[in-house]
């Protein structure tokens, strides 16, 4: 007890004295802060601008500045020539498609699962929330196996498929969190006005639950968007090719023209980037609830 | 309303949609691949069952032991220098610093970005001739230490490491800031009165209430490692001679380009208990430690 009063004592003289100490350490600390948002940035600075560059630049004095000559022609080699542009088309299709149904089906299922009362809900529960731990590693072969057997390899079909599985068990642990906070009250007074069950899911229910549906849609974006082993397994047409497995084909075409790929790199960010500028406390959010809450 | 909600049809209109697809895509592959792990078959015609022996050729394959070895230092160096650092950041955020949404914006950016972008743009970093790295120690007159840092057996292995590390500090930064957020202020109000220095809070109170945020941080940090792929895959294929080759490279490999369905679904069965093991051990480990 002694002791413990004369550390207090002595820590309360140390701040009292501090100040000046306190200001060089928090100018180092803000340097620090600094320095590490560098690391960050960096690399993400040096693509953009070596996307509009020649190699005679990038490899001759003027790696690190500012383009002396701005070549857009890079975006249109990488986006026309090198079919950057066709494999940003097709994950648009294969992303938005798995966002949708996604969204619907885990909805559906969220309902059921919180809401209705069955006898299998606790091992259903458990079975949705499996999921969660299993890699895609276990699904890679069989799916593959399955999608020749019905002739879907390269199709958005292959992908999409795989992408809504491995996106629902999150989606519904996202909404099931959401769900369980809305008074049941709503839905019983509903239910006396006559309304039937999909009434009230769809009417009552649906349009609650909006903010879990942009976290929820934000997740599976980013998932869809950024998926490479799947993607390179089940297509190797170009017509069906995503960003990632095509930005693979552009680097193998264009080896030594740096600028083009940059330029394919950097289309392949930007809706990321757009999305995470506008609604960057949004996305933030949704990375740390679905790893919380797993 | 009990009625209502114990509406068999309506439960199974409900469920019915992602059940199936839940089934088709997780639940049936898991089996499946448990099933041809006990095969040798290459994908075409009918496969003889072998029984274990998949599994105890794995044992003894020197590129499989490799794998999991490189894997487990994806592993380590996540806990090693990925989370104290991402802990730090989060510590020094979350007291409140200025520019603060600045910087918590800035350190999650790489995280969003598609590791295959991260991969190619890493790719461009090492480059022998005309990479920044390089470049680089040129100009501190470090040119003895350049090198083809994904060409060379000694360095491909940690060169695919950085790149893991750099993109996802953000992302454990982030958990444990938003974690700390959630702590009461009266907590930290307390110890300011009592005369904690920062550092003394942090070690006695802050880190200690993080735990159940550390031990999600620290599960994905591992199993996160464990099944690292899309780097691998776009820097170095595994190469060279096997020197980064992980796991899940190696699955690839072995199913797609040997066609050794058989052996590759043996690895990925291991992969699969290989993470279920992890996420107990690490439960066990934070739930001991309270």
């Amino acid at each position: 007890m002694k002791a413990n009063l004369l550390m207090g004592a002595e820590d309360s003289i140390k701040t009292t004295t501090e100040p000046p100490k306190q200001k060089v350490s928090s100018g180092i600390m803000y340097s620090l802060l600094f320095v590490w948002a560098a690391i960050q940035i960096f690399p993400i600075y040096w693509l953009v601008t070596f996307s509009l560059k020649g190699n005679s630049e990038i490899f001759g004095g003027n790696a690190l500045g500012l383009p002396k000559e701005w070549l857009w022609g890079n975006y249109t080699k990488a986006i026309v020539n090198g079919n950057v542009g066709r494999y940003f088309i097709n994950s648009v299709i294969v992303t938005g498609a798995t966002i949708l149904i996604t969204v619907i089906v885990s909805l559906m299922a969220t309902y059921a699962l919180t809401r209705m009362i069955f006898k299998l809900k606790k091992p259903m529960n458990t079975l949705y929330m499996l999921g969660l731990t299993v890699p895609i590693h276990s699904a890679l072969l069989p799916v593959f196996i399955m999608l020749r057997n019905f002739k879907l390899v390269n199709s958005y079909t292959a992908l999409i498929l795989p992408y809504v599985a491995f996106a629902i068990p999150m989606a519904v642990m996202i909404f099931a969190g959401f769900m369980t906070s809305i008074p049941i009250e709503l839905e019983e007074s509903a239910c006396l006005d006559g309304c039937s069950i999909y009434q009230v899911f769809f009417k009552i229910i649906v349009p609650l639950m909006k903010p879990a549906v942009a976290t929820v849609a934000i997740f599976t974006f980013l998932q869809a968007w950024n998926e490479l082993m799947f993607a390179v397994v089940f297509i190797s047409d170009t017509k069906y090719k995503t960003l990632t497995v095509g930005i693979q084909s552009l680097a193998g075409q264009y080896t030594i023209d740096w600028g083009a790929i940059g330029a394919g790199l950097v289309v392949a960010t930007i809706p990321t980037l757009i999305i995470y500028i506008f609604m960057s406390r949004k996305v933030q959010d949704s990375l740390v609830m679905g790893a919380v809450k797993g | 309303m009990e009625k209502v909600w114990g509406d068999k049809k309506a439960i199974l209109f409900f469920l019915f949609p992602s059940f199936v697809i839940l089934a088709l895509i997780i639940i049936t592959p898991i089996m499946m691949s448990s099933y041809y792990s006990l095969l040798d078959w290459d994908g075409f015609g009918k496969g003889t069952f072998i029984g274990l022996n998949n599994y105890i050729r794995l044992f003894k394959d020197p590129a499989f032991i490799k794998s999991v070895r490189n894997s487990l230092v994806f592993a380590f160096a996540s806990i090693a220098i990925q989370l104290p650092i991402s802990l730090l950041l989060a510590l020094v955020l979350a007291k409140g610093v200025k520019y603060e949404r600045f910087f918590v914006t800035v350190y999650f950016i790489p995280v969003i970005i598609s590791t295959v972008v991260i991969g190619q743009l890493w790719m461009k970093i090492y480059h022998p001739e005309y990479g920044l790295l390089n470049m680089f120690l040129k100009t501190v007159g470090l040119e003895s230490v350049t090198r083809e840092w994904l060409g060379d057996t000694k360095t491909a292995l940690i060169a695919s490491v950085v790149p893991v590390l750099w993109q996802y500090i953000g992302y454990h930064m982030l958990l444990l800031y938003a974690g700390i957020k959630s702590i009461s202020t009266d907590v930290f109000e307390a110890a300011k009165i009592d005369g904690a220095t920062w550092g003394k809070t942090c070690i006695h109170i802050t880190i200690p209430m993080l735990k159940p945020i550390l031990k999600v941080s620290f599960t994905f940090a591992v199993v996160g490692a464990l099944k690292v792929f899309d780097l691998v895959y776009v820097l170095t294929r595994g190469g060279p001679a096997r020197a980064s080759e992980v796991t899940s490279t190696l699955m690839v490999e072995t199913i797609f380009k040997s066609n050794s369905y058989g052996y590759g679904s043996a690895m990925a069965v291991f992969v699969v208990v290989e993470c279920l093991v992890l996420y107990l051990v690490i439960g066990k480990l934070f739930k001991e430690e309270v």
